[in-house]
C-alpha cells in the first residue's frame, strides 16, 4: 500500500497565541491581506481525482502559469484542495471568484487553459460540464444540479481550502467555535448545546451524542477523546473526504469535546488505507498545536488537550467501539460484550468518548450557531444533514451532502442524474456490509433518508455509503459478497457470527454457482435471524441483514437461481452466456476487438457471434456494445 | 510451495534500524506496537521474525502476543511479498463493476489461487476493501500506481511488462 510520506516543513509561526484576541487579530489580519476578488484556481486533489493524475494537473498547471509569466495580468493562486464531491467527472478544477467549474481536465490541457481561460477570459466549451440527456454545457458550479440541490454544512469547506494550509482554514472561520465554547462556555453549557442539538452519532448506531458526552464527563479518572476515521464500509469515502479536506473542523470538533467531557488526551483512529488522510490530520495538528490552538495551555486558558494518530492495519471490526480503543491499545482488535460501557472504562480502563469523523466535525458550527439552529435542518428525529458517498450504477459518483429526511429520489435521480446506460434502477444498498437492499422502484423511492425510517424497512443508515444497484446487478451475488466480506472480517471470538456466517457464505456460493436446493431459503433465513439475534457484538448482529433484506425482496431472483438455474441479471457465470442478437447487431465490430479472450467473431456489417468456449464472461462486449444486441441467456 | 520457498530468503535483519523504529520514533510505547510492525513491515515488505523477536525484547511483549496482532490484521504478512505488487480493490463499487473478475483473470494467469505470492517473488496479489476511489472502479494498484476503471485487457499488458522483466 501506499506510505504516507513525511509532509514537508510547515511555515511555522513565532509563538503561540496567547489569548483568543490574538487570534482573532490574526485571523482578521490573514482576512484583509487576502482580496476575494483575486483570481484563484481551485484544483481537486481528493483520493478520487487523484486516482486519475490530479497531482500531475496541479504541476502542470503551476507550470503553465508561470511559463506564461508577464503576459499574466494577475497571476492566479493555484491551490491544491480537498474533495469537491463530483468524483465521476475527475480530475476537477474551479476558478474563483467567477465559480467556473471545468471537469476532466488532462495535465496536457494546463496550456490551453491558461492561453485560452487566463490569459484569454474565454471559457473553454469542452471542459464544461454537460448534464446527460442535455446539450447544453453547463458553466458554474452554482448551477449544476450536482452541487446546487446539497446543502454543505460539514462540507462547507472541503474543497474550497488548502487542507495542508491552516491559515486557509482561519480565513474560512475554523476554530471560532472552540473559541466561543473556551470564552463564553461552561462544559456543561456546551454538552447541553449539543443536547439541544438533538446531533445523532453518524457512525451507524445513532446514538445522541450530548448524551454521550454526559455520561462521560460524569465519570471520575482521565477522560479520552477517541476519532472513529476507520471508515471500514467497503464502498464508502465520506469521512476520508472529510480527513483529507477539511482536517481542522474534526480537530476542532474534538477539542469542543474534550473541553466539554474533562478529556486533555485525544486520538485519531484512521485505517491504513487512507495515507492522504494520515498525511494531511498529521499536518494540521502540528499547525494547530503551533499555534496553541490545541496543546498544552490552549489559547491561554487552562485547558489542555494533545491530539495523536494511530492507524488500523486492516481489520473491519476495528470500527467497533470496543475493538478499536483495544486496538489503539496495541493489541488485536476484539469487540467485548456491550454491557461495558466505553464511557465508563473504554481505552485504558478509563472513560473514553468515541464518535465517528463526522459527527465531530458537526460540532463547531453547531456551538457557533446554536443547538436550536441545527434543529432546523432536517427532521424531528434526525437533526442536521448527511455526508453520502455515492456510487454504483448512477451519472453522479460522488460525495453529497443533503438534509436528513431527504428522499431517494432528491439524491439519486436530483442530485445523482439517475442510471447510466439507460438501465434501469433496482435496488439502492445502505448501512454497508450490515445494512440491507432497498428494492426500487417497487415502493420506496420516495422513502426519507433517516435514521428511524430505513432501520424499519430492513436496512440501516450506516456511516453513509449509498450503492445504486442497476438491472444487471444479481442480489443474490451481492447478499454473497456481504457475507463473504463478513466471514473474512469476523473476528471469530463467537460462536454465532463465525459460524452461522459461514455456513450463510456456503450456501450462498452452492446457489451462485448453480447447485442451490430447495430449502436452501429457509435455511438461510433460520441461520441469518440465529445470527443477529446470539452474536456478541454488532457486526455480528447485522451480519444477516443482507441475506434477509434480499430475501425478503428479492426472494424471485434466488428461486430463479435454485429452480431453473439461471441468473437473470447476467452475473453468476455459470448461470447464463451471452449471446449476440443477429436481428439488432450491426456488425461494427466493437465487441470483436474489445473482447480480451478473443471469442466473438463476424465479418465486417454482418453479424457477430460469441465462441461459447472461449467466452470468460468479462462483460466487455456487454458494457461496449452500442445498440443492445448483446442478449443475456 | 511457494510459501515455503520463500521463507528461506529471509533478509538481513538491521537491528539498527528496529532500534530507530522501536525507540526514536515510537518511544518504545507498547500501545505503538502495531504502527511498530507497519514501520517494519514498510522496510522489510514482511515481518521477519527475527525483527518480531527483537521488539518481543524490546518491549517486553510475548512473541504469542505479536504473532496474534500480526496474525489478526489482514495488513501484516509473515511471508516475504513480491516485487511488485498489485491491489485490486474488491470494495462493493470495484465488485459491482466486476473487480471480482479481474482478480480470479489476475489469479489465473499468474497462477495463484486467489491470490498471494509467486514462487519466483517477483509479483504478489492482494485484495483490499475500498481505496476511496469509488468514481473510478474498478480500481487497479500496481506498485502504489493507480490503474482506474481497470479492465482485463489493460491488466493483461501489465503482466506481460512484469513477465518480461
Ligand atoms: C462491525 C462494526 C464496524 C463499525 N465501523 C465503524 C466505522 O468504520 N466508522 C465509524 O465511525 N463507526 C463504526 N462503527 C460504529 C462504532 O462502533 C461506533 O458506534 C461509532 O463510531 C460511534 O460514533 P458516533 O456515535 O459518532 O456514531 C462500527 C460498528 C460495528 C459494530
Ligand atoms: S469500492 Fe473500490 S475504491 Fe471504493
Amino acid at each position: 500500500m501506499a506510505t504516507a510520506p513525511r509532509a514537508a516543513a510547515a511555515p511555522s509561526y513565532a509563538k503561540k497565541f496567547a489569548c483568543a484576541g490574538e487570534l482573532e487579530q490574526y485571523r482578521q489580519a490573514l482576512i484583509e491581506r487576502t482580496d476575494p476578488a483575486a483570481p484563484r484556481i481551485l484544483v481537486c486533489c481528493g483520493t478520487g481525482c487523484k486516482a486519475v493524475g490530479s497531482l500531475d494537473l496541479l504541476e502542470a498547471m503551476k507550470g503553465a502559469v508561470s511559463a506564461a509569466g508577464a503576459q499574466v495580468r494577475v497571476m492566479p493562486e493555484i491551490k491544491r484542495t480537498g474533495c469537491h464531491g463530483f468524483c465521476s467527472r475527475g480530475p476537477l478544477m474551479s476558478f474563483q471568484p467567477e465559480n467556473l467549474f471545468y471537469q476532466r481536465v488532462q495535465p496536457a490541457d494546463a496550456e490551453e487553459i491558461v492561453r485560452e481561460t487566463i490569459l484569454g477570459g474565454k471559457r473553454v466549451q469542452k471542459f464544461l460540464y454537460t448534464p446527460p440527456g442535455s446539450k447544453e454545457p453547463i458553466a458554474t458550479v452554482d448551477e449544476i444540479p450536482f452541487f446546487a440541490k446539497q446543502t454543505k454544512l460539514v462540507l462547507k469547506r472541503v474543497g474550497r481550502i488548502d487542507p495542508f494550509d491552516i491559515n486557509d482554514a482561519l480565513v474560512h472561520g475554523a476554530y471560532k467555535g472552540l473559541v466561543k465554547a473556551l470564552t463564553e462556555m461552561t462544559p456543561a453549557q456546551v454538552i447541553e448545546e449539543i443536547k439541544t442539538s438533538r446531533l445523532r452519532g453518524r457512525g451507524g448506531g445513532g446514538f445522541p451524542a450530548g448524551v454521550k458526552w454526559e455520561s462521560c464527563a460524569k465519570q471520575p479518572g482521565r477522560h479520552y477523546i477517541i476519532c472513529n476515521g476507520d471508515e471500514g464500509d467497503p464502498g464508502a469515502f465520506m469521512d476520508a473526504s472529510v480527513m483529507e479536506g477539511d482536517p481542522h473542523a474534526v480537530i476542532e470538533g474534538m477539542a469542543i469535546a474534550a473541553y466539554a467531557i474533562g478529556s486533555d488526551r485525544g486520538f485519531f483512529y484512521v485505517r491504513f488505507e487512507y495515507p492522504l488522510a494520515v498525511q494531511t490530520l498529521t499536518r494540521a495538528i502540528r499547525q494547530a498545536e503551533e499555534m496553541g490552538l490545541i496543546g498544552e495551555n490552549v489559547l491561554g486558558t487552562r485547558f489542555t488537550f494533545k491530539v495523536s494518530i494511530s492507524t488500523g492495519a486492516g481489520a473491519f471490526v476495528c470500527g467497533e467501539s470496543s475493538a478499536l480503543m483495544s486496538s489503539l491499545e496495541g493489541k488485536v482488535g476484539r469487540p467485548r460484550p456491550k454491557y461495558i460501557r466505553s464511557t465508563e472504562r473504554g481505552f485504558r480502563d478509563s472513560p473514553s468518548n468515541l464518535n465517528n469523523v463526522e459527527t465531530y466535525a458537526n460540532v463547531p458550527e453547531i456551538i457557533l450557531r446554536g443547538g436550536a439552529w441545527y434543529t432546523g435542518i432536517g427532521t424531528e428525529r434526525s437533526t442536521g444533514t448527511k455526508v453520502f458517498s455515492l456510487t454504483g450504477n448512477v451519472h453522479n459518483v460522488g460525495l453529497v451532502e443533503v438534509p436528513m429526511g431527504s428522499s431517494l429520489r432528491e439524491i439519486v435521480y436530483g442530485i445523482g442524474g439517475g442510471i447510466p446506460n439507460r438501465k434501469e434502477l433496482k435496488a439502492v444498498q445502505t448501512g454497508g456490509p450490515s445494512g440491507g437492499c432497498i428494492p426500487i422502484p417497487k415502493k420506496f423511492l420516495d422513502i426519507n433518508v433517516g435514521f428511524g425510517r430505513l432501520a424499519e424497512i430492513g436496512s440501516m443508515m450506516g456511516s453513509g455509503g449509498m450503492i445504486v444497484m442497476d438491472e444487471n446487478t444479481c442480489m443474490v451475488e451481492v447478499s454473497r459478497y456481504f457475507i463473504s466480506f463478513l466471514v473474512g472480517e469476523s473476528c471469530g471470538q463467537c460462536a454465532p457470527c463465525r459460524e452461522g456466517l459461514t455456513r450463510m457464505k456456503e450456501i450462498l456460493t452452492r446457489i451462485t454457482r448453480g447447485e442451490g436446493r430447495p430449502g436452501d431459503v429457509e435455511l438461510l433465513e433460520e441461520i441469518g435471524t440465529f445470527t443477529n439475534s446470539f452474536s456478541l457484538c454488532g457486526l455480528g448482529t447485522s451480519s444477516a441483514n443482507p441475506v434477509l433484506s434480499t430475501i425478503r425482496y428479492f426472494r424471485e431472483e434466488y428461486d430463479a437461481h435454485i429452480r431453473d438455474k439461471k441468473c437473470p441479471s447476467g452475473v453468476c457465470k455459470p448461470l447464463f452466456y451471452y449471446e449476440i442478437d443477429p436481428a439488432t447487431c450491426t456488425g461494427c465490430g466493437l465487441c470483436r476487438v474489445k473482447c480480451p479472450a478473443k471469442a466473438i467473431a463476424g465479418e465486417k456489417k454482418k453479424p457477430h457471434t460469441i465462441h461459447q468456449d472461449l467466452c470468460i464472461k468479462c462483460m466487455e462486449c456487454y458494457k461496449n456494445c452500442k445498440f443492445t444486441s448483446i442478449r443475456i441467456m | 510451495m511457494p510459501e515455503a520457498q520463500a521463507i528461506c530468503q529471509e533478509p538481513e535483519v538491521d537491528f539498527t534500524v528496529l532500534d530507530r523504529i522501536i525507540f526514536d520514533d515510537y518511544g518504545g510505547n507498547r500501545e505503538a506496537m502495531i504502527m511498530m510492525m507497519q514501520a517494519i513491515q514498510r522496510q522489510y515488505r514482511f515481518l521477519p521474525e527475527p525483527a518480531l523477536q527483537y521488539i518481543s525484547q524490546a518491549i517486553g511483549i510475548p512473541l504469542t502476543k505479536i504473532y496474534e496482532v500480526a496474525t489478526f490484521y489482514a495488513s501484516f504478512s509473515l511471508v516475504p511479498k513480491g516485487r511488485h505488487i498489485m491491489h485490486v480493490c474488491t470494495g462493493t463499487a470495484c465488485h459491482l463493476k466486476g473487480s471480482g473478475g479481474l482478480v480470479q483473470h489476475v489469479a489465473a494467469r499468474m497462477g495463484l489461487d486467489g491470490g498471494g505470492t509467486t514462487p519466483d517473488l517477483k509479483f504478489t496479489l492482494e485484495t483490499v476493501n475500498c481505496l476511496g476511489a469509488c468514481a473510478v472502479s474498478p480500481v487497479v494498484v500496481l506498485d502504489d500506481r493507480y490503474y482506474p476503471k481497470a479492465n482485463v485487457g489493460q491488466l493483461n499488458r501489465l503482466i506481460e511488462q512484469i513477465d518480461t522483466e
